[in-house]
């Protein structure tokens, strides 16, 4: 059992975090969701709110986003974040 | 100096100014492009996301999508050009017109009706001047497009796709653009955007089968969240290709622009100095035949 989750988080312009990570929680339209390693796939549409990534080190980051959706399979997990208001693309 | 000197100075001074402002776009078009391409890097894991989920969802799902089906109720269909706001591109917008013409040709012969979209001037001035109806018209920022024309873009042709037939539905939604394979290699390309094709879509994942989502809230909401997103996704992607294609053709003909240039300068050089030649040999001869004509009076 990989003790990882390998995390995609990208807007259409950016990959706004990558790496692996212990645990993630997401704001599904369902109310949070938390994602550890060997969770069963799953494909939810999120709401605005933030995304809590516990990275292999224990250190918590957090990154708003605006909506969108995430993918979990075979322990990784892509969010799909909308374009992040009130930043200019490039 | 006379008279035909100074036309030759004339112009190769305008064509030396002329070459520096080629170059100068050459210059331009060379640094944008390395931005153009690395957006479309950046772009791409959005967009691969979107479209593994896409194919999960409709491999899995027994979901009959309005976008996932083809619509009988009407034969218009909806054709988005993209092509540059301005020239000195070479052919590059003329190519992807030629490929628009076809297709259109293509479709008329189906026995369906084109409803005409145009993104970037050079299509839009296209079609004005033909008398062509077009239904919606974006025009600027073609080099460098941002995530909100492409929102605005998906949107009017989500819009569309979902309308009523007598309210300008339509039943298909292509896209010509000019694809990006390399700096060297473009191609205007011709892409069916809805209904999407699913089996085309699985056939690409044959060697994984995608796994069986725990869809949240259910599938029907999953597609309906995605398949806006997707739509932008897909055009913005096309955008961007379109963008990075434009300044690498830009970057060409302004490199070839500039050579001509210069071998008109080289020509003009040489017309100039002949004709200087030839005025100081004429001054010679006429000095030398002035004083032959003194030393035989005196």
């Amino acid at each position: 059992m990989a003790a990882t989750i390998t995390v995609f988080i990208v807007a259409p312009d950016q990959t706004l975090w990558s790496g692996e990570a212990r645990s993630v929680s997401a704001p599904t339209v369902e109310g949070y969701i938390g994602l550890l390693p060997s969770h069963e796939p799953v494909l939810a549409v999120l709401n605005p709110g933030t995304v809590g990534v516990v990275s292999e080190d224990g250190k918590r980051d957090e990154v708003e986003i605006t909506g969108g959706f995430l993918s979990f399979d075979q322990d990784a997990v892509t969010i799909v974040t909308d374009p992040r208001p009130g930043i200019p693309l490039p | 100096m006379s008279g035909k000197q100074r036309e030759y100075r004339g112009r190769i001074r305008s064509t030396q100014s002329l070459k520096k402002i080629f170059r100068a776009m050459e210059l331009i078009a060379a640094s944008r492009i390395g931005k153009a391409r690395q957006r479309l890097g950046e772009a791409a894991p959005y967009t691969r996301a979107i479209q593994r989920a896409i194919s999960s969802v409709t491999y899995h799902s027994n979901t009959d999508h309005p976008l996932t089906s083809e619509r009988d109720d009407t034969n218009r269909v909806a054709v988005l050009v993209i092509t540059a706001d301005r020239g000195m591109a070479g052919a590059y917008s003329a190519n992807v017109l030629r490929e628009a013409e076809r297709l259109r040709e293509r479709l008329e012969s189906e026995g369906k009706e084109v409803a005409q979209y145009a993104a970037g001037r050079r299509a839009v001035s296209y079609y004005k001047f033909r008398h062509r109806d077009l239904v919606a018209t974006w025009d600027d920022g073609s080099d460098s497009p941002t995530f909100d024309r492409a929102i605005e873009i998906a949107d009017t042709l989500h819009a569309a796709f979902l309308a009523d037939a007598d309210k300008g539905g339509v039943s298909e939604i292509h896209v010509v653009y000019t694809r990006f394979n390399s700096m060297v290699k473009q191609e205007p390309w011709v892409l069916r955007m809805l209904p999407i094709e699913v089996v085309e879509g699985v056939a690409e994942t044959t060697d994984e089968v995608p796994p069986l989502y725990d869809f949240e809230p259910g599938a029907e909401e999953v597609l309906d969240a995605l398949f806006p997103r997707y739509l932008r996704a897909r055009i913005f992607t096309c955008l961007l290709q379109a963008a990075a294609s434009e300044l690498a053709n830009r970057q060409r003909a302004m490199n070839t622009a500039v050579t001509n240039a210069e071998d008109i300068i080289r020509q003009y050089t040489r017309l100039a100095n002949s004709a200087r030649q030839s005025e100081i040999t004429q001054e010679i001869s006429e000095i030398v035949s002035g004083a032959d004509a003194l030393a035989a009076g005196s």
